[in-house]
């Protein structure tokens, strides 16, 4: 399962849509890393909602993805954790540290949009 | 009532399937939206140690019942090499794949019951269960 990858002016947006393989996670994390340069982006939202379960695994490859982009010179802000899902990470000691996350795709923007400084209107 | 699922483990899309197996059952038996998903991430790390460590092995999902309690028993177990030191594997941030650990102490503290067995000639056998609320 490919996340389709859009790109909305500075930003790039992955929206995951189903239930990610691990190969699928590290797919996500290079494709990323490599448009923020192709697109010049200044900013990555990962959109992980309908993630119903982020394990071990998932979030050591999410914090990597944040990492790589900041050394590409891009902010990554990961948006949708559920509640629930939340809750279960912090039962496994999985806290993300030092990756930003935002409530949803309109705070993330807003996030992104402070973060880089630019108060361009995003039509 | 007695539903069972066995699901071998070989591949990071049996993790998956794993889990989400746990996740139908849990909402069949009508557990609450937390609790299946404290099962499900359960199960995917258990799934995530058999590959890791044993590469392949095999994940049994059932329903239990105790009185008036309904649950769900997770049997995780492979013929890996076996976990050396479990006193040291159940402590957090051990690790020896360089990972973020075997997340033994996570798992265990999700679940309401937990067991381990492991030697380095039977190799590893998990066992958990939730019960419903």
């Amino acid at each position: 399962m490919e996340v389709p990858i859009l790109k909305q002016g500075l930003y790039l947006i992955a929206s995951i849509q189903a239930a990610l393989s691990d190969v699928d996670l590290l797919h996500l994390r290079d494709a990323l890393a490599e448009k923020v340069g192709k697109f010049r982006a200044r900013g990555v939202i990962v959109d992980v909602t309908v993630l119903d379960v982020m394990d071990s695994f998932a979030s050591r490859t999410l914090r990597d993805l944040a990492h790589m982009t900041r050394l590409r010179g891009a902010e990554t802000v990961i948006v949708g954790i559920q509640p629930e899902v939340a809750f279960a990470m912090v039962q496994l000691g999985l806290t993300l540290e030092g990756v930003d996350t935002a409530l949803d795709l309109e705070e993330g923007l807003a996030f992104l949009d402070k973060k880089t400084k630019r108060h361009m209107s995003r039509g | 009532m007695a539903s069972e699922a066995v699901i071998p483990i070989t591949t990071d899309i049996d993790v998956v399937a794993a889990r989400q197996k746990g996740r139908e059952l849990a909402t069949v038996l009508g557990f609450v939206s937390t609790d299946s998903t404290l099962l499900a991430t359960a199960i995917s790390e258990l799934a995530r140690n058999i590959i890791r460590y044993a590469r392949y092995g095999e994940i049994l999902i059932s329903s239990v019942q105790s009185g008036e309690r309904v649950g769900i028993t997770v049997v995780a177990r492979d013929k890996g090499p076996g976990i050396a030191n479990i006193s040291l594997a159940m402590q957090d941030g051990f690790s020896t794949s360089g990972g973020l650990g075997l997340g033994l102490p996570g798992v265990k503290r999700m679940m309401d019951e937990f067991h381990l067995v492991s030697d380095a000639n039977n190799g590893t056998k998990v066992t958990i269960k939730k019960w419903k609320r």
